[in-house]
């Protein structure tokens, strides 16, 4: 039991002075997804067929491979400040959320930088 | 983690049942929450049926009736009875409103009354209200300013300045708003809630206020202001009709703004 003035909890630590950062980046990235997902979609439509031969021609075109790996990054980066959002509701503890908060980041790097060298691959014939 | 189950001690039993007065011509049952710490006891749902041709059209009315006239041990505030103290604010068929604005006709099958959501509960229908009213003393609800107030008149607003405190002004600070919110369940630590949140705003569109900046720099915290993920239960569940989420979104728009 804390003797501490009701104020004095409530002002706890002080005001962080950030967050605007992350909420204007969610925003800005949910647009990118918007015009990317809107190309990658259209792209996909037009493909004669689903075929690997088919789709690694498509990757191939260098702007095509280029708009692929800025999505996926996109995709991680969004993805990485919702999920940060989701931690910091739901874990308390501060120890396992730092824990969270690490994993979380180091994940979607990993993830963003495996989906890029994979579009590469292919997109260089490495893969075929 | 989150705690999504009632501790053992706090998880509700079935209590009494009391039945209407001889002759009812009109009954309607309400089942109400009701918790004694000094017993020791886990808190219960007592019911009572109440022959509504004999008692006010208002969920308070019916809930003074039991207090005077079936049970004087029913706890619960209330203050004005007409919708302007804040004082009788609860849980009242699912969702947070004022007790004596919230008629029992617009309620269809048992009434069911509970003290407002997620808060400690001192007695029965009363919830400890102590960080609510610390969160909103946190954001310095008062007029502050450099220019010294003019020697013979008021600080003068235009009517269109007035009006944009209008709305937010006319908060009651019933607490409806904040215990509605899911990020206020689970953060009400760190999150300021949307009732803190709307009575800043009230000060940040003052247009005679001068702290605007220092304001806006105490709410910038991924916690205090952004923890509001745009659920807008508050502005559902509002006795007053109004609309803290928007304050809440014109104050990150603000923050955005000076950024660019």
């Amino acid at each position: 039991m804390s003797l501490r003035s009701p104020l004095g909890r409530v002002l706890g630590l002080g005001s962080a002075k950030d967050g605007t950062g992350h909420w204007w980046a969610q925003r800005v990235s949910s647009i990118g997804l918007l015009l990317l997902g809107t190309w990658f979609l259209l792209s996909l439509l037009q493909l004669e067929s689903f075929t690997y031969p088919s789709v690694a021609a498509f990757v191939a075109e260098p702007w095509n491979a280029i708009l692929m790996i800025l999505m996926v990054g996109t995709i991680a980066y969004h993805s990485k400040l919702g999920i940060q959002v989701v931690i910091e509701d739901y874990v308390s503890g501060s120890a396992l959320k730092i824990s969270m908060l690490l994993l979380s980041s180091f994940a979607h790097v990993l993830v963003a930088f495996a989906a890029a060298y994979s579009i590469l691959m292919i997109s260089l014939g490495a893969g075929a | 983690m989150a705690q999504f189950r009632l501790p053992a001690n706090s998880r509700i039993k079935k209590g009494k049942h009391f039945t209407a007065a001889e002759g009812a011509t009109r009954p309607q049952r309400f089942a109400v929450y009701r918790y004694d710490p000094d017993s020791g006891e886990n808190p219960r749902i007592d019911t009572y049926d109440i022959d509504m041709d004999s008692c006010g059209p208002m969920v308070l009315d019916v809930l003074i009736k039991i207090k005077n006239e079936i049970d004087p041990t029913l706890t619960f505030r209330r203050s004005c009875r007409e919708g302007i103290c804040g004082s009788c604010a609860m849980n009242i068929d699912g969702g947070n409103t004022l007790a004596c604005t919230k008629s029992v006709e617009s309620v269809s099958g048992d009434v069911k009354i509970y003290p407002l959501p997620h808060m400690s509960v001192v007695k029965d229908l009363v919830p400890d209200l102590t960080k609510f009213y610390a969160q909103y003393a946190s954001i310095k609800p008062w007029l502050q300013t450099r220019t010294p107030a003019p020697p013979d008149s008021e600080r003068l607003q235009s009517k269109a300045e007035q009006e944009l405190i209008n709305e937010p002004a006319a908060c009651i600070l019933c607490a409806c708003c904040s215990t509605s919110c899911p990020s206020y369940w689970w953060n009400s630590d760190r999150y300021l809630g949307p009732a803190a949140l709307l009575a800043s705003y009230r000060w940040l569109v003052d247009s005679r206020d001068e702290a605007t900046g220092e304001r806006l720099d105490e709410l910038e915290d991924p916690f205090r202001l952004y923890r509001c993920h745009t659920i807008m239960n508050c502005t559902n569940t509002c006795p007053k009709g109004l609309n803290p989420a928007k304050a809440i979104a014109e104050t990150k728009k603000m923050l955005a703004d000076r950024q660019h």
